[in-house]
């Protein structure tokens, strides 16, 4: 194309322009790909905690076990279930057989028994799957050398058995189930709070509340108590959940004492206090929503002489529901993360029973993998990262049925 | 200002010394003019001068804009529609209301009168009412095979329609309706002024408009607005009458000017 002709006051500086915006197209790339590189090497670290070698040596010998000369994974179940008799105590054994009779017992499952309590395997060293992978022989001979009695196996931290297991201390049969009801139990009060609350409140604000300073007042605080670091709502709940409102949280006002929890801490008290903690988030995303459905559509409503709820429930919440889930996902997604205000609520941290009620004592995942984080030995880090990959399963599962929903909604029209 | 001297009760609607504000600016002032009965009163005037603002004070849909008040009366059957004990809602369900931009509800075309219908308590026959509603719309040979469908599906000029039957749908006694075919083209436009004819029938309509042809084509009566006076930026209506005068002899010299096209 032939420049144009020079006008008066007016440079050609269409060159330096596009330089410009060439320059910041590279910028938000670059930092795009800043992002990615960072999610990257986090899974990467994850993962490769998550699998490798473990050397591990029985504390029981199971040559011992060995009745006339047949070791113990070739013994009957009858041969099995006697040795647990012999071996554990009474009660233990009692315990064993009211949580599922030993005649209901698989072969398999009463050997596995025999494993986990009384040959009770202990690792002494565990490698990551870099070295696994690539040092193997190393690994091997390093074994042969300073553990002669151990075995080595190539382990998945992660299994089916892990997600099932309840919690223990012994690190090869612990598992997350425990922690997972947890975060559910907790995760389930927190929304039941904090949805309705949260959308009613956000409707009053747009729809009804008048424009005055006390509204304002409201309005301002809800927008800085998003920003309260959680910790404070830990400190919050505690002294409100837990101690002020004991006889509800601990389920004595409803005649159900719980022997393990006869106090507050209980699933109720972490579900509410999270429930307070994503409140306000709810809240500014829902209002975001409600403020975003264009001023035709209610003038459309008003104009066939409908009510201000009429409006509202048939049009307003509607159209902005989309929006709403959307919040809500963000929110709950932050909720099941949260650490911090749960160890303040009183988490417990070693339970291998399962939350059953909303008055049960609980763990949940982030607190299970701060807690085996926290510990010495190498072998709970691969826990804590088989833990990671679980948590985090769990929080797209739950966004992805959020996100279902949330298109349910807005396809209907 | 009263178009024709015949008696009181063929007006269905009456302003008296009407001002309406927003906050403390007063947008228009000192309306007094009288709305008969299945007639169509057209109200024209340039950009700015507050014919919206005067149309939505008719059933009170500027009470939903904030700040708004007015002084003065507006009078429905020979009741003031700003009397404390009046529900606005009451005021919008007798007084129905098309807007300039079509607004269907994200519903189904059928759902867009149920619905309607539905809220006030309507319990006879539904598909009756529909079919009726959209024939009276002259939409209903366009959308009898596809009433499940979004009422945002259709074009520009339908929609719009829709609107007119959703509106009529309930019997309103008046239609108030607002630049309804600014944003159609000729033919749709044309459709809408035909339908107004028949809907006179039933209905008292009062429409703003900014096309001087569709008032001049389709109204018996015109109200002209202009600023009062440049200062203060407050619309008044500066003269009323049948359609034919205001086009062919107004008495003011600001209307002859606009009508003409040397005033804009």
């Amino acid at each position: 194309m032939k420049e144009k002709a020079v006008v008066q006051g007016f440079a050609n500086n269409l060159d330096a322009r596009n330089r410009r915006g060439v320059l910041w197209h590279v910028l938000f790339q670059a930092s795009t790909v800043v992002g990615i590189v960072a999610l990257i090497a986090l899974m990467l670290n994850i993962i490769n905690s998550a699998f490798g070698y473990v050397a591990y040596e029985a504390r029981v010998d199971p040559d011992t076990l060995a009745v006339d000369g047949t070791p113990i994974q070739d013994q009957s179940k009858d041969q099995l279930v006697a040795l647990i008799h012999s071996t554990l105590s009474s009660g233990a054994y009692n315990k064993l057989d009211n949580e599922k009779p030993f005649a209901d017992r698989s072969l398999e499952e009463v050997y596995q028994l025999v494993v986990e309590r009384i040959v009770r395997p202990k690792v002494v060293e565990v490698w990551n799957l870099w070295p696994s992978l690539t040092q193997a022989d190393a690994i091997r001979a390093t074994v042969a050398r300073d553990h002669p009695d151990a075995e080595l196996d190539f382990v998945s931290w992660l299994t089916t058995d892990f997600v099932t297991r309840p919690q223990t201390s012994e690190p090869l049969t612990a598992g997350v189930r425990t922690a997972i009801l947890g975060s559910l139990w907790t995760i389930l009060f927190t929304i039941l709070l904090a949805f309705p609350i949260g959308v009613g409140a956000a409707i009053y604000l747009e729809e009804y509340a008048s424009d005055n300073w006390l509204n304002r007042i409201i309005q301002t605080n809800i927008n800085n108590l998003a920003g309260v670091p959680s910790i404070i709502y830990g400190i919050l709940g505690l002294a409100i959940f837990v101690r002020a409102l004991e006889p509800l949280t601990s389920g004595k006002i409803f005649g159900l004492v719980n022997l393990t929890s006869e106090n507050g801490r209980t699933v109720l008290s972490a579900g509410l206090t999270l429930g307070l903690l994503v409140l306000p988030i709810i809240i500014i995303n829902a209002q975001e929503a409600i403020r975003a459905v264009p001023r035709s559509l209610r003038n459309a409503s008003f104009g066939v002489g409908a009510t201000k709820w009429q409006t509202v429930w048939s049009h307003v919440l509607p159209t902005a529901m989309p929006g709403i889930l959307t919040g809500t996902i963000l929110a709950i997604s932050r909720a099941i993360g949260e650490t911090a205000p749960l160890v303040v609520v009183g988490a417990s941290t070693a339970i291998s029973f399962d939350p059953n009620s909303p008055f049960s004592k609980f763990t949940t995942l982030p607190i299970q993998i701060y807690q085996w984080t926290s510990r010495p030995q190498d072998e709970f880090r691969s826990l804590a990262a088989a833990s990671i990959l679980v948590l985090l399963v769990l929080l797209l599962s739950l966004n992805a049925s959020a996100v279902l929903l949330r298109n349910r909604f807005s396809r209907r029209f | 200002m009263t178009a024709n001297n015949n008696a009181d009760r063929q007006y269905v609607m009456e302003t008296r010394d009407l001002d309406i504000y927003y906050g403390s600016f007063k947008a228009v002032t000192g309306v007094n003019m009288k709305i008969e009965r299945n007639a169509i009163t057209a109200i024209i005037g340039p950009s700015g001068c507050g014919k919206s603002t005067l149309l939505r004070a008719f059933n009170r849909m500027n009470e939903l804009y904030a700040g708004t008040s007015i002084k003065g009366q507006v009078l429905f059957d020979g009741e003031d529609i700003y009397a404390p004990q009046i529900d606005p809602v009451e005021v919008r369900y007798r007084i129905g209301m098309v807007f300039q931009k079509p607004n269907p509800f994200p519903k189904s075309i059928y759902e867009n009168i149920a619905w309607t219908a539905r809220i006030h308590g309507y319990r006879g026959k539904m598909d009756e009412l529909v079919e009726n509603s959209l024939r009276q719309a002259a939409l209903w040979d366009e959308v009898k095979d596809k009433l499940g469908q979004s009422g945002l599906s259709l074009s520009g000029g339908q929609q719009q329609r829709l609107c007119i039957a959703r509106a009529i749908s309930i019997k309103p006694e008046v239609i108030l309706m607002d630049e309804p075919a600014s944003a159609l083209d000729p033919i749709a436009t044309l459709k809408i002024e035909e339908l107004m004819q028949e809907l006179k029938k039933n209905y008292t309509i009062v429409i703003v408009t900014h096309n001087m042809q569709q008032a001049a084509r389709a109204s018996d009566y015109t109200a002209m607005m202009m600023l009062a006076d440049r200062e203060t930026r407050s619309g008044t209506v500066i003269e009323f009458d049948d359609t034919k005068v205001i086009f062919t002899n107004p008495k003011d010299k600001r209307t002859e000017d606009y009508v003409t096209g040397r005033f804009g």
